[in-house]
């Protein structure tokens, strides 16, 4: 009787545990809808999505905002993942066991690494670098901060990958062995295709990742709000939507537009990830009723 | 910014926690101890924090707390009552001294530091001064290329500090619409907007393109200091303590107390001791500009 009671109790905390974070989520967007819409009867729509980002003097318009926060994660896909995928192939095709133990834990350690060290490193090192290397007026450019937010999303990208690649059966690359293809026909014809909803997931969440990432950007991309003209801004400054709100919300007095229009960016934000997080888990879902299909 | 807001905190608690466990000696001599309200501006903050905490070795028995906000609720603040000393890094305005003595308070004005901007490039720069018209040029975007200016052909990339920084604001009246009030021109949307004064220092003096501004207690030798002049005909100075005490440097302004008339003894002497030698040293210290004293003369 008495462990009966104990039990139901221990069910009813996990339960709540369980459902707390739909709560939460519900909770953000509730805060969120109600300390952001407000500005859109403050600021007419025209000038809210205006090409002019300087809040002081009541200029709100966020287009740079979201084309720099686009810019930096474009940027960090084009080096996040082929070296993401690439790191994750090799590891779990190609790398004996000994490099494979070693290899691991240090992108464990990369993925840990407190994306402000990464920023300082950017300042200190990428920058200068960047600058003399590519004959830039500055190193503080969107290509920097796509550079640092790469190297934040390779460890999502690759331990996700590698799950993904180590759960495509075994007997998909005896048998394209055993059909005469070469180690490399079988990884690129077989093994990585049939992973292929697994490495959509990784990628989206390296996108995940890299969008919402703050220190590290708002060290190296320079923040100047700038809309870009051609594709030479990504070697230009930039300011992304989630370093404005960091570096602005500090300061701001409570319930003023330039408070509404922050919080405003934040439900784009928010939508943003949320369009992300949903077209992989619908990808995912998609392909694992066709596998399904295909096997029945 | 961020280690200085962490200090600031820091400071505050410990000087909270000083009050508290000091409550239980104060039931005991109530008569003993004085407390001192000091609150408003982001940019004294830390400067009235360190002399909060130095004032305690000097008078134990008075208490100060250090509150920020800006200047308009230091101010505010004053105006209803409810502080000894507002901190502002900019004069009183018209309608707050109405709004005051409706309230039956004078406010006094004490002037207890300076602040001066110094512009900066690098040393491999070799321009080495400008007028204010030219830098404001420069940060409206109208000037783009160090040659305009006669210096090498290298693109401006300008820095700046974000916009929630008092300094910003204070560069942007001051120098972009060279304290024009009517004048509405912003910064050019190229201008690289810092998160913190080091994060300039470390671009200028690293890049060879960059212009940037920062408080004077900031500069560091890795980078030059321009000399500035208020109009290409006149004199180009370099901040320092004497040009701007002498108001030869044009941009500076001067940091404020308020007080009220009849304000209390114990507050007085803490003014009192800001203008000492001991105190002034803290301004420089954080890198303020201290008031050099009547007697060292001018």
């Amino acid at each position: 009787m008495e462990t009966a009671k104990g039990e139901r109790w221990i069910t009813w905390i996990i339960k709540i545990s369980g459902y707390s974070s739909i709560l939460f989520v519900s909770l953000i967007l509730f805060f969120l809808a109600r300390e952001g819409f407000p500005a859109l009867g403050e600021v007419p729509l025209k000038d809210l999505f205006g090409a002019r980002w300087y809040p002081i003097e009541g200029y709100f318009g966020i287009w740079p905002l979201i084309f720099g926060s686009v810019l930096v994660t474009v940027g960090a896909l084009l080096i996040g993942i082929p070296f993401g995928i690439g790191t994750a192939v090799y590891l779990s095709e190609l790398a004996p066991a000994w490099i494979k133990n070693i290899l691991k834990p240090i992108i464990e350690i990369l993925a840990g690494l407190p994306s402000v060290v990464l920023g300082f490193l950017g300042i200190q090192l990428a920058a200068p670098f960047f600058r003399q290397f590519l004959n830039l007026p500055t190193g503080l450019t969107a290509f920097t901060g796509a550079v640092l937010l790469g190297f934040i999303a390779i460890p999502t990208i690759v331990s996700i990958s590698e799950d993904a690649l180590n759960t495509v059966p075994s007997t998909y690359r005896h048998g394209a062995l055993a059909l005469g293809a070469n180690h490399w026909q079988t990884i690129w014809g077989v093994t990585v295709p049939a992973a292929r909803s697994g490495l959509l997931t990784a990628v989206m969440l390296g996108v995940g990742r890299s969008i919402g990432e703050t220190m590290a950007v708002m060290m190296v991309t320079g923040n100047a709000p700038v809309l870009p003209r051609s594709l030479n801004a990504l070697f230009l400054p930039a300011r992304t939507m989630t370093a404005t709100i960091a570096s602005e919300m500090g300061e701001v007095a409570t319930g003023s537009t330039h408070y509404h229009v922050l919080f405003f960016i934040g439900i784009v934000l928010f939508g943003i990830s949320l369009a992300v997080n949903l077209t992989a888990s619908s990808l995912a879902l998609r392909s694992r009723k066709r596998a399904e299909r295909l096997l029945s | 910014m961020r280690f200085v807001a962490a200090r600031r905190w820091l400071i505050g608690f410990m000087l909270l926690l000083t009050a508290c466990s000091a409550t239980p000696s104060d039931s005991t001599a109530p008569s003993a101890s004085t407390y001192i309200q000091n609150k408003g501006s982001d940019t004294i903050v830390n400067l009235a924090l360190a002399w909060a905490e130095a004032y305690q070795t000097v008078k134990p028995e008075v208490r100060i707390s250090v509150t920020g906000g800006g200047s308009g609720t230091g101010l505010t603040a004053l105006i209803s009552g409810t502080v000894d000393i507002a901190n502002a890094s900019r004069k009183i305005k018209a309608e707050e001294i109405q709004a005051a003595k409706a309230n039956g308070i004078e406010p006094v004005e004490h002037v207890i530091a300076r602040d001066a901007i110094a512009v900066i490039v690098n040393p491999e720069n070799p321009i080495g001064e400008l007028s204010l018209e030219q830098i404001a040029r420069i940060y409206r975007g109208e000037v783009n290329n160090w040659s305009e200016l006669g210096g090498e052909d290298r693109p401006i990339v300008r820095l700046s500090r974000e916009t929630n920084s008092g300094t910003h604001v204070y560069f942007l009246e001051e120098v972009v619409r060279l304290g024009d009030k009517e004048n509405k021109e912003i910064f050019s949307a190229d201008t690289l907007l810092l998160p913190s004064s080091e994060g300039i220092i470390a671009e200028v003096s690293e890049n060879p393109n960059a212009i940037g501004y920062d408080g004077l207690g900031y500069v560091t030798p890795e980078v030059k200091m321009l000399a500035v002049a208020r109009t290409a005909d006149q004199p180009y100075v370099l901040p320092s303590v004497e040009s701007v005490n002498n108001g030869q440097y044009p941009i500076s302004r001067d940091l404020y107390m308020y007080t009220q008339t009849g304000a209390p003894q114990s507050v007085l002497d803490y003014l009192a001791w800001i203008l000492s030698p001991d105190a002034q040293q803290i301004v420089t210290d954080l890198g303020f500009v201290p008031i050099l004293s009547p007697t060292a003369g001018k």
